[in-house]
């Protein structure tokens, strides 16, 4: 079946290329419609989270073009679904920029989803807005990361933790799904912790398979860890389907916000849409935007949004704002590039800012990361988060982080003269031994 | 300029009038209840932090309704009045007086607080509330003076255990006593001997971790005494680590037999391999989201049976899909494995993006009845409600499974039709018709474990995908056809998985898990219960 297939799979990918090759010079022209690829995952896996994602970009993509869209032209949405498949994402977004022939793409929610994209944006030279919190390590040219980096997420949420209004956190448990992004971010967040005075033994890392479902054992050592007489908290990097049961095995067994306070950097309003969170009051989550923000853009969003998707019970979470952030600097970058070709976005793309939906500005950096503040919030029994602290000013995005040895040297600066995404500092050279 | 200047210079002195009044009120106990109540609506945290020591200071029972409620998050400030008040169900309440007030078409928003600020009421309040009326509020008042002893408390506790009833509430007192004793510098060496035993008693899983904070702080002469106990305590540990280990893996062991039994009746019995055993127990689950959501609309007083009632109409809806599969794909594939696998996986595909499309992609909520809430102390082991039902569900179900197979007539034509068709067939017994039933049944009873998944899992369109490997996984290894095998197989690998789980991590463990299997089947292909004779060949 599999070999079958791929066969007809690579025969479809063989008329498209060749279909592709005829049509660019025809449409190539600055006329018509600009198309906006849109490459989530709508069945499958990770379908419970990008769904809303794709909806976000059709209700932008439609209100600007009641605003008259992009230099007097219509954005006209190209959608595929990568149904949760990393390889399949690869084929698609060549279909999308070769047969579909789109200007832009904004898609992804998973890392390994943009690491599966990345060399076709590279080779094809096209753009990828991706929308969702990373564990950072990476800068292309090519890919606009709209989501938090490690600085922008983890480490402040641990810092608030630290201090003194956030309980004075001793002990860590450092608890994840086992993939590319927990691994990473926990690899810094040990190394940070570490450096902060915190020992070995007072840091406990766990990794649990994507969907775990029986956390009897795993919350049991959190209590147990929990029971040594340091204040300790859980920061989880927990993905997706897995974190309603870990939330309902810990309520069960006991564990209030008040003695273990969890904070966790993949769980929003979306994801606790799905859930009773009464026992869950008061557990923590990091992220660069609160539904619950109180700034009349914030209130305008919601309200179109609710308009559009036709129900006033749908939330808003982080990765819509990524993608509202993001896709208002393309539009600002092409305005003033005055053309969608891709070399000239990438040169009016940095530097530019765009209102975002907490009051302050984002602002795209010369490393293709951009500009937010962080808000830790506590869950609420009505499924929203109420923001007991935040940044005092935008934290820029880091694209390698500062506290791992192996990257501490790098920059990613796209702009002239440096033009690179892992400039080592110490020799001034493009390119490291990182990489 | 001039207008500006003089409001900032009025803004100032009123700071500064503010800040005097909340010092001065800091050091003397005269506090305006009134007024630092009706402050809280405009406060910050910081400043609520303030008002809450304020009037914790007051030590007056009065500000205890209004403390609990902002712990609780039902106090609420009247927007254009500023006014502050209780909500309670639908009434709202006065905070001091707890008199009923009515405000007319109201404005409210909730006075948020954070998880320090709830800390530090329910430490203001644990002395005031130690001798309430309410069992529960003496519980956690004891408790949070546990978690922060002071020895000025100690008279205290003394009176509060002199007029105790409750057991429970007076075993956390006298817990929190010893700590406090055994904390403080000023108690004599007698009544720390005395406290160490009641802390070993009583203190249960933070026992250890008491008395070894205790240690350090105390005299020479206490050290034997309390080295002997956490000796004790130790070994009691390890003992009941085990045991809680052994429970951890009954309840998953239930859970898989939940999810497996069924296909142990499709797969095992009648050799289907229905990949689409898994979007059963999903359909399963949102039959008792359906239910729930009928019920919490027109009949919220039946909330908490909702799950009683979802059984039946779970059972109903996947097993006539079931059957409704069988008579419309499965019948036509008898024979021909490769292609009745390859059905029913594009059938759970379909199934999948069906439910996906109707429900839409998100999680769906299903509330946990109170009874099923909570956990309670078995001895040293803890014991989850959820996990307690779940077991004792699972073993329900397999019991029922057992009566129908072994003792009514659809069960010995089952077993008829199974072990020799033609046979059977020849003897009048209709074989299509028992081939729908069985089948019906098979996914009957998914949609039993559906509704029992809901209290554990997401009920999302993915729930069925992750389950159905491990169902798999369990009927292979009991020994395929024999439902006992399906039971201790489900148990054997459960707690295999949660004694594994400690020592190699989640991943490692399941990967082991599944290396244990192949080795296992390489050498037993049939399982641990073979059925032996002629049916196995056919």
């Amino acid at each position: 079946m599999t070999v079958a297939n791929r066969s007809i799979a690579a025969l479809g990918l063989g008329v498209a290329m060749t279909m592709g090759a005829v049509a660019v010079p025809v449409l190539a022209q600055d006329e018509g419609p600009i198309k906006v690829g849109i490459l989530h995952s709508l069945s499958g896996t990770m379908a419970i989270s990008e769904t809303t994602l794709k909806d976000t970009m059709l209700f932008l993509i439609e209100k600007q073009n009641e605003a008259g869209g992009v230099m007097g032209r219509q954005l006209e949405p190209v959608v595929v679904d990568i149904a949760s498949d990393w390889p399949l994402a690869a084929e698609l977004a060549r279909q999308l920029i070769e047969v579909d022939d789109v200007d832009v793409v904004f898609g992804c929610w998973t890392s390994v989803c943009r690491k599966s994209v990345l060399p076709v944006f590279e080779e094809l030279n096209s753009l990828l807005f991706y929308p969702v919190q990373y564990e950072g390590e990476e800068s292309q040219r090519n890919v606009f990361y709209t989501g938090a980096s490690p600085n922008q997420q983890a480490i402040p949420a641990v810092d608030y933790l630290m201090s003194e209004d956030g309980g004075s956190v001793e002990r860590w448990v450092l608890a994840g799904t086992d993939y590319v992004y927990p691994q990473t971010t926990n690899k810094i967040l040990e190394q940070y912790l570490l450096d902060k005075g915190v020992a070995a033994e007072d840091i406990m890392i766990n990794y649990t398979p994507f969907g775990h479902s029986d956390w009897q054992t795993i919350v049991s050592d959190i209590v147990a860890f929990g029971s040594e007489g340091k204040k300790t908290a859980v920061v989880s990097t927990i993905n997706g389907d897995a974190n309603v049961p870990f939330y309902r095995e810990l309520a069960n067994q006991g564990v209030a916000a008040e003695n273990i306070p969890v904070v966790a950097f993949s769980v929003g309003e979306e994801e606790l849409s799905g859930f009773d969170t009464t026992p869950l009051v008061g557990h923590l989550a990091a992220w660069n935007y609160f539904m619950s923000v109180d700034t009349p853009e914030n209130e305008e969003f919601i309200a179109d949004w609710q308009e559009y998707i036709g129900s006033t019970d749908r939330v808003t979470n982080d990765p819509m704002e990524a993608h509202y952030i993001g896709f208002n600097l393309w539009v600002k970058a092409v305005e003033a590039a005055g053309t969608t070709d891709t070399d000239a976005v990438i040169d009016a793309i940095v530097g530019l800012e765009t209102p975002n939906l907490t009051g302050g500005m984002a602002t795209m950096l010369p490393n293709h990361h951009i500009t937010k503040p962080v808000l830790i919030g506590e869950i609420q029994d009505d499924g929203q988060f109420f923001v007991v602290w935040e940044t005092e000013d935008l934290v820029p995005g880091d694209a390698w982080s500062d506290f791992l040895p192996e990257s501490a040297m790098l920059e990613a600066d796209w702009t002239a003269p440096i033009n690179c995404g892992n400039y080592n500092t110490e020799t001034s050279t493009c390119g490291s031994a990182a990489q | 300029m001039t207008i500006v200047r003089m409001l900032s210079l009025l803004l100032l002195v009123l700071t500064g009038a503010l800040a005097s009044a909340t010092t001065a009120s800091a050091q003397a106990p005269s506090v305006d209840i009134a007024a630092s109540i009706g402050a809280m609506g405009e406060a910050s945290l910081r400043e609520l932090t303030q008002i809450v020591e304020d009037l914790a200071s007051t030590g007056d029972d009065t500000v205890v309704p209004a403390l609990q409620a902002l712990a609780a998050g039902d106090l609420y400030v009247e927007e254009s009045t500023g006014a502050i008040v209780i909500q309670r169900g639908r009434t709202l309440l006065d905070p001091i007086s707890g008199a009923e007030v009515s405000i007319a078409d109201h404005d409210l928003s909730r006075i948020r607080v954070n998880n320090g600020l709830r800390n530090d009421i329910s430490a203001a309040l644990s002395s005031m509330t130690l001798m309430s009326d309410n069992p529960a509020s003496r519980l956690s008042a004891a408790r949070s003076l546990q978690a922060n002893p002071d020895a000025d408390n100690v008279a205290l506790l003394d009176e509060a255990i002199a007029a105790e009833t409750d057991p429970s509430v007076l075993s956390a007192m006298q817990t929190a006593r010893a700590v406090t004793i055994l904390d403080s510098d000023e108690a004599s060496l007698e009544d720390k001997r005395a406290a160490v035993p009641v802390v070993t008693r009583n203190a249960g899983r933070d026992a250890i971790t008491i008395l070894a904070a205790a240690r350090s702080g105390a005299p020479e002469e206490l050290h034997p005494a309390i080295d002997a106990a956490l000796a004790g305590l130790e070994q009691e540990r390890v003992f009941w680590g085990a045991m809680q280990n052994v429970w951890f893996g009954i309840s998953l062991g239930s859970v898989l037999l939940l999810a497996a039994i069924g296909l142990a009746i499709t797969f095992g019995v009648m050799g289907v391999i229905n990949m689409a055993h898994g979007e059963m127990v999903m359909l399963g689950a949102y039959t008792t989201f359906v239910v729930q959501l009928v019920i919490r609309q027109s009949f919220p007083g039946l909330l908490d049976y909702s799950l009683a009632i979802a059984l039946p109409a779970a059972f109903l809806v996947t097993a006539l899909i079931g059957i409704a599969i069988e008579r419309g794909i499965i019948r036509w594939l008898y024979g021909r494995p490769l292609e009745t696998l390859l059905a029913t996986w594009g059938l759970s595909l379909i199934l999948q993006q069906t439910v996906r499309s109707i429900f839409g992609p998100t999680n769906q909520m299903v509330i946990a009845p109170t009874w099923m809430s909570g956990a309670f102390a078995f001895y040293g082991l803890n014991i989850t409600y959820s996990r307690l039902w779940i077991v004792g569900f699972a073993i329900a179900v397999f019991a029922l499974l057992l009566v129908v197979l072994n003792r009514s007539s659809l069960g010995l034509q089952m077993r008829a039709v199974t072990q020799n068709r033609r046979m059977a067939s020849a003897m009048g017994i209709r074989t299509p018709f028992v081939d729908a039933m069985t089948f019906g049944l098979g996914s009957g009873i998914a949609g039993l474990a559906g509704v029992a998944l809901t209290q554990i899992d997401n009920v999302s369109p993915n729930l069925g995908q992750n389950y159905i490997i491990d169902s798999f996984m369990v009927v292979v290894f009991g020994g395929v056809g024999n439902l006992w095998g399906t039971f201790v197989g489900a148990m054997t690998l459960g707690i295999a998985n949660k004694f594994l789980e400690p020592y190699a991590g989640a991943v490692l463990g399941k990967i082991l898990i599944l290396i244990l299997i192949i080795l296992f089947i390489q050498r037993r292909p049939r399982g641990l219960f073979a059925l032996k004779g002629r049916s196995v060949e056919a």
